[in-house]
C-alpha cells in the first residue's frame, strides 16, 4: 500500500487522529470519539432488481423473437444488397423526399448495408439487455505499484547485472557508445532531410512576369510580356477593358492551348501560382494613389492575385466599392488605394503589376513585379 | 399460471428444468480441439480466461470511446478498399469518366480516380461517404471523449499516461483527416493546401526551406499528393492504431474508472464481465456505429468534389471552409490582425499574424491538454489513485477551466463562419470579427465564473437535500439505553451519491521557523502552490458529514433529546474544520 497510505495535507482535509487511519469505504465506518463516524459509510450494492424476463418465461421468449426479427431483419437486408448491387446501375438517380435527387445505387446500398448492420448490432444489444445476466458482478482491485520486493529486484538487475557489463569502469566503451548512439541517426535524417526538394533560392520572389519559367536556380531576363486573358489565353487590347471590367489574366506564354492543352509552361500549376494576375478599369480620378495611376494606363491597373495572408487566389471584386476580397479569411483590399488591406487579417497590399500598351494596343507587362507575391516569409524583403 | 414469481435470472434454470449438462457438440469439441492446439503451444488459455472474467463498468458516457475506436476501425476498412482505385498522382490526365460535367478537363489523376471511385465504381461512392463520415465522427468522439475523462478527473493518478497518449491521438486524428481531405486534389481541398503552404511559408528564418521540402519544390508541385498519401495510409494510420493499443491496453490493465455509487469503491470495479455480456453489447454497438455511419452515407452527401472542379491555384473558390476539426486553426487566422506581421532590420518579416494562429496554437492546444493532469497534481499534492470518477460539480474550478477552455475553442470554431455568419445575419463582417476577438478574451472567464457558481450552487443543494431532504423518523436505541434517530449516520442509499466525495480544503504553507523562532520564509513552489490551491478549493463546498447531519438534526428538533456529547459540540471543538461548523450555524 506504501504511497496509498500517504496522507498528505494537500486537498484531502486531514482525518483526525483516533480515526485510525484512512476509513475504508467498503469498511463501513470507524466510530470516531463522539460516537459519529467522520464519514458516512458506503452502503453497499443495492439489491437486484429483476427484469420481466428474469420473472416471466413468456416475457423471455418475447425478447428471444425480438432478438431473432432483428438478426432476421439483418440477413434480408444483406440479401437485398446483393441484389440491388447488381440491378441498379451506377449512375442511376432518384429522388428521396427529405434528401432530393441522389445517386440511386449509393442510397440503396447504404441503406440495405445500414439495415444490415444495424440489425446485428440492435439485436446483440437487445439479447444482452434482456436475456443476458444483469447483475452487477464486483472485482477487486489492487494498486497499480508493483511490490517493494520486485521494485528493489528490478533496481538490482538493472544495476548489478547490468552492471556485469562494465560500463561503469570502462569509460572509453560507455563515451565512445554514447557517441556512436548520438550520431547514428543523422545519415538517416540527412537522407530524408536532404533529399525532399530543391532549395528556394530565389524562386519565391520571381514570377513568369520577369520573363519567363521562374522556378529555383532559374533567373529568366525580363521581356514585356503580353496580359493574357485566362482561360481563353487571348491578348487583351486596352480599347477592350471598360470602366468596372475585371479580367483574370495570366502573362504570355504560360498558359497551354485551351483547346488541344498544347504548349504553355512546363510547370503550369506552379507558374500560375505565383503569376495569376486581376486586370480592372477604373475612374482615373478615383485613384488615390500616384504610383498606382503611373503603373497603371489610364486607370487600367494589375494587382497580383495571391493574397498576401496565406495566398488563396483573391476571389470578390465589389464594383461598387472596388475592392477586392479574399475568400478564405476575408482580407480585404481597396483597389483604389492601391490595393490596400482595409479588412481582415492580411498586412500587406497586393503587388501591382506595372503595365503599359505595345505597338498593336494591346497591354503589356513594363517590368516584373517589384517584390515577392504571396505570403510572407522570412526572407522576402532580402 | 405455471410460471414463478421468485426472481429468477433468464438465463438460469426454471422450474421443472432439471440440471441437464449438455454432451459437448460436435462443434464445441471442433473448437475445443483448436482452442486445446492453439493453448498447448503458447498457454493462451489463461490470458483469454482473465480477459473473457474481465469486468467493465457500465455508463452512457464509456461509450464515447468506444465510438471513437470503431469510426477509426471503420475509416481502416473503407479506407483500405478506396486503396484500391484511389491513384495519388499529380500527373495530369484529361477526364473522360462518366460524370458529364468535367468530360475534356484536364486535372490531376488523383481527382480524375477520386471522380472514378464515385461514378464507376459500383459502391464506390457509398465507400467514400462511409470514409468521410466515419473520419468526422471520429474527430468528433475523440474530442467528446476527452471531454468526459477531462470533466469526471480520469486522468488522476494512474491514469496520467493514458491522458498524454490521449491528447497526441487527438493531434494525430486531425492532421490525418486534414492529410485525407486533400488527397482528392479538388479546388476545395487544394486551396486548403494553399493556405497550408502559406502557413509554414511564414515560419521565422526556415519557412520558405521548409515549404520547398514539404512540396519538393515550388507549390504545389508533384511531390505532395504521394507524400500526403503516404502519411494519410502508412505513417499517421501506424501511429495511431500503434498509439491506439497501448491506450486500450492501458484500459485494460488500470482497470476502467467507475461512477461513484452504493457498492462501488476506490478498491473494486462493480459492472459486467465480459463474456458474454460486455462483448455482446460492444461488440453489437460496432455493428451499431457502422450501421448509423451507413445510414447517413447513404442520405446525406458530404464532400460532393465533382463540384468544385479540379485544383488549380488562380480560379476563386467563394466560401472555403475547412472540415469542422481544422476551424479553429482556421478562425484563429481569421481574428489574427495584420499588424502582428513586423519587419526586422528591414530585411526580414516575421509574420505572427499567421504564425501564431496556424503554427503555434496548434500545437499549444495539445501541450497545455497533455500538461493538464500534471498541473492539477501540482496543486493538489495527491498521490493517492483514483478509480471512482468525480462528479464534474464536486470540482467546479476544473469543471470551470474546462467549460472556458470548450468557449475558447469555440470562438475560434465559429469565427471561422465569420463570412457565412455575416451573410446570413445580415451583420457587418468587421462587427462580427470585432465581437469573436473580444469574446476570445472575455468569454472564457465569464463561462468559466458561471460553470464555477453553478457548480457550487448544486453542491449547495445537494447539501441541502441531504441535511433536510428526508428523515427517517426511526429511533434507534443502544445498547446502553441511548436513543438517536437512524439518519444521524445512516443515509438512505440513493442519498450515497451526494455525500460520497471527500472534502477539501486548500492547502496552506506550513509556518516554519528557525531555531531563532524567526518566520522563515516560504519556498517559492510552495506559494505558488498554496496559491493555485487557494483558487482551486478556497471556496469549496463539503459534503455533509454524519455529524452534520446529526447536529441539523438536533437543531431543527430542539425538543428531542439526545443524550451524550452532541456531535455539533464536537465539531465547534474540533479545530479541524470549524468553516464547516460555521456553515451549519
Ligand atoms: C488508416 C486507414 C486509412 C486509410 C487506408 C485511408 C485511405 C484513404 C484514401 C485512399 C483516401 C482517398 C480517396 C477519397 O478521398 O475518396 C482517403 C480520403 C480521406 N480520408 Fe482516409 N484513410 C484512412 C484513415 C482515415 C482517418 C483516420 C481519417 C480521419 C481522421 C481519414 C480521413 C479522410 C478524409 C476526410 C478523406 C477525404 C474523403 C473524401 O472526401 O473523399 N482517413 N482516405
Ligand atoms: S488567404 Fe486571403 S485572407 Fe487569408
Amino acid at each position: 500500500m506504501n504511497e496509498q497510505d500517504h496522507e498528505t495535507t494537500g486537498t484531502e482535509v486531514a482525518r483526525q487522529d483516533g480515526h485510525g487511519g484512512a476509513v475504508r469505504l467498503d469498511e463501513g465506518h470507524v466510530v470516531g470519539a463522539g460516537g459519529v463516524p467522520e464519514r458516512f459509510a458506503n452502503p453497499g450494492l443495492p439489491a437486484h432488481i429483476p427484469r420481466m424476463a428474469d420473472l416471466d418465461e413468456a416475457a423471455a421468449k418475447r425478447a428471444e423473437k425480438q432478438v431473432a426479427t432483428l438478426f432476421g431483419i439483418s440477413m434480408l437486408a444483406t440479401l437485398a444488397f446483393l441484389v440491388l448491387y447488381f440491378v441498379i446501375d451506377v449512375n442511376q438517380t432518384v429522388f428521396i423526399p427529405g434528401v432530393g435527387v441522389t445517386s440511386a445505387s449509393n442510397a440503396a446500398l447504404g441503406v440495405t448495408l445500414a439495415l444490415s448492420l444495424l440489425g446485428i448490432g440492435l439485436g446483440a444489444v437487445h439479447w444482452a439487455k434482456t436475456l443476458m445476466p444483469d447483475e452487477e458482478v464486483v472485482e477487486d482491485r489492487h494498486p497499480m505499484r508493483a511490490g517493494d520486493a520486485e521494485r528493489a529486484e528490478a533496481v538490482r538487475v538493472m544495476t548489478q547485472e547490468g552492471g556485469k557489463s562494465q560500463i561503469g569502469r570502462r569509460p572509453l566503451i560507455k563515451y565512445t557508445l554514447g557517441g556512436a548512439m548520438g550520431l547514428f541517426a543523422l545519415p538517416i535524417v540527412l537522407q530524408v532531410a536532404g533529399s525532399l526538394g530543391e532549395m528556394p533560392r530565389k524562386s519565391l520572389s520571381l514570377t513568369w512576369w520577369n520573363g519567363g519559367p521562374s522556378g529555383p536556380g532559374e533567373i529568366p531576363t525580363f521581356r514585356p510580356l503580353r496580359l493574357m486573358k485566362d482561360p481563353e489565353n487571348l491578348p487583351i487590347k486596352a480599347s477592350d477593358v471598360t470602366i468596372g471590367s475585371v479580367f483574370h489574366v495570366m502573362p504570355q506564354g504560360l498558359l497551354p492551348d485551351p483547346v488541344t492543352h498544347e504548349g504553355g509552361a512546363e510547370h503550369l500549376l506552379e507558374e500560375k501560382a505565383k503569376a495569376a494576375v486581376l486586370l480592372m478599369r477604373l475612374d482615373p480620378e478615383q485613384i488615390k494613389s500616384q504610383k498606382e495611376r503611373d503603373w497603371g494606363y489610364q486607370g487600367i491597373v494589375a494587382y497580383s492575385k495571391i493574397c498576401t495572408h496565406v495566398g488563396c487566389p483573391v476571389g470578390l471584386y465589389e464594383q461598387q466599392t472596388h475592392h477586392l476580397l479574399c475568400p478564405c479569411h476575408q482580407s480585404t483590399f481597396d483597389v483604389t488605394q492601391d490595393c490596400k488591406v482595409i479588412f481582415g487579417p492580411a498586412k500587406r497590399p497586393l503587388p501591382q503589376l506595372k503595365i503599359t500598351v505595345d505597338d498593336e494596343g494591346y497591354l503589356v507587362s513594363a517590368q516584373p513585379f517589384d517584390e515577392a507575391v504571396g505570403p510572407s516569409f522570412w526572407e522576402r524583403n532580402s | 399460471m405455471t410460471t414463478t414469481s421468485t426472481p429468477r435470472p433468464a438465463d438460469a434454470l426454471r422450474d421443472g428444468d432439471s440440471a441437464y449438462q449438455a454432451p459437448p457438440s460436435a462443434a464445441a469439441r471442433k473448437v475445443g480441439g483448436l482452442a486445446g492446439w492453439v493453448d498447448d503451444r503458447t498457454g493462451a488459455a489463461k490470458p483469454v480466461g482473465y480477459l473473457m472474467k474481465k469486468v467493465f463498468p457500465d455508463h452512457w458516457s464509456f461509450m464515447l470511446g468506444e465510438i471513437a475506436m470503431y469510426s477509426m476501425i471503420i475509416c481502416l476498412i473503407t479506407g483500405t478498399f478506396l486503396t484500391f482505385w484511389y491513384v495519388p498522382s499529380a500527373g495530369l490526365t484529361v477526364y473522360d469518366g462518366s460524370y458529364v460535367p468535367l468530360r475534356g478537363v484536364e486535372m490531376s489523376e488523383a481527382y480524375a480516380s477520386t471522380l472514378h471511385i464515385s461514378f464507376d465504381i459500383k459502391g464506390g461512392l457509398m465507400i467514400r461517404q462511409i470514409h468521410h463520415w466515419a473520419a468526422l465522427m471520429f474527430t468528433v468522439a475523440v474530442v467528446v471523449h476527452m471531454f468526459r475523462v477531462f470533466f469526471t478527473g480520469a486522468f488522476r493518478k494512474p491514469r496520467e499516461i493514458n491522458w498524454v497518449i490521449g491528447s497526441v491521438l487527438a493531434l494525430l486524428s486531425i492532421i490525418e483527416g486534414f492529410a485525407g481531405y486533400s488527397l482528392p486534389d479538388d479546388l476545395l481541398s487544394g486551396t486548403g493546401i494553399r493556405a497550408m503552404a502559406g502557413f509554414v511559408q511564414t515560419a521565422p528564418v526556415i519557412g520558405s526551406y521548409l515549404v520547398y521540402g514539404i512540396f519538393g519544390g515550388p507549390f504545389p508541385g508533384e511531390m505532395i499528393i504521394p507524400r500526403l498519401y503516404s502519411v494519410h495510409i502508412l505513417l499517421l494510420p501506424a501511429i495511431l492504431v500503434g498509439l491506439f493499443t497501448v491506450h486500450i491496453a492501458l484500459v485494460a490493465l488500470q482497470k476502467h474508472t467507475q461512477f461513484p455509487g452504493p457498492g462501488r469503491t476506490n478498491d473494486n470495479v462493480v459492472g459486467y464481465p465480459v463474456m458474454p455480456v460486455y462483448a455482446a453489447k460492444a461488440g453489437g454497438f460496432f455493428f451499431i456505429v457502422f450501421g448509423v455511419l451507413a445510414l447517413i452515407s447513404a442520405l446525406v452527401q458530404i464532400n460532393p468534389i465533382w463540384g468544385y472542379g479540379p485544383y488549380d491555384p488562380s480560379p476563386v473558390t467563394a466560401g472555403s471552409q475547412p472540415d469542422w476539426y481544422m476551424g479553429f486553426a482556421d478562425g484563429a487566422l481569421r481574428l489574427l490582425p495584420g499588424w502582428l506581421e513586423f519587419n526586422l532590420w528591414g530585411e526580414y518579416t516575421l509574420s505572427l499574424n499567421i504564425a501564431l494562429g496556424a503554427l503555434v496554437l496548434l500545437p499549444l492546444v495539445y501541450i497545455v491538454l497533455g500538461a493538464y493532469p500534471f498541473v492539477e497534481r501540482f496543486v493538489t499534492k495527491d498521490e493517492r489513485e483514483h478509480h471512482l470518477l468525480d462528479r464534474p460539480r464536486n470540482n467546479p474550478v476544473r469543471t470551470g477551466i474546462g467549460m472556458a477552455g470548450i468557449t475558447a475553442y469555440t470562438v475560434f470554431m465559429f469565427a471561422a463562419g465569420n463570412d457565412i455568419m455575416a451573410i446570413k445575419l445580415g451583420l457587418s463582417i468587421n462587427d462580427i470579427t470585432w465581437f469573436f476577438r473580444i469574446g476570445l478574451f472575455v468569454l472564457p472567464p465569464i463561462v468559466f465564473w458561471v460553470t464555477k457558481r453553478t457548480c457550487l450552487a448544486l453542491q449547495r443543494r445537494d447539501r441541502e437535500q441531504v441535511l433536510h431532504g428526508r428523515e427517517s423518523g426511526t429511533i434507534i436505541r443502544t445498547p446502553d439505553g441511548r436513543f438517536f434517530e437512524r439518519h444521524e449516520a445512516e443515509l438512505p442509499e440513493d442519498q450515497w451519491i451526494l455525500v460520497q466525495h471527500e472534502a477539501v480544503r486548500p492547502f496552506e504553507i506550513a509556518a516554519t521557523a528557525d531555531e531563532h523562532g524567526v518566520a522563515r520564509p516560504a519556498a517559492r513552489s510552495d506559494r505558488v502552490r498554496s496559491a493555485m490551491s487557494r483558487f482551486y478549493f478556497a471556496d469549496a463546498v463539503n459534503p455533509v458529514t454524519p455529524a452534520e447531519l446529526a447536529a441539523a438534526h438536533h437543531h431543527g428538533h430542539e425538543a428531542e433529546a439526545i443524550e451524550g456529547p452532541t456531535p455539533a459540540g464536537e465539531i465547534e471543538s474540533s479545530s479541524r474544520d470549524d468553516a464547516l461548523a460555521r456553515r451549519l450555524e
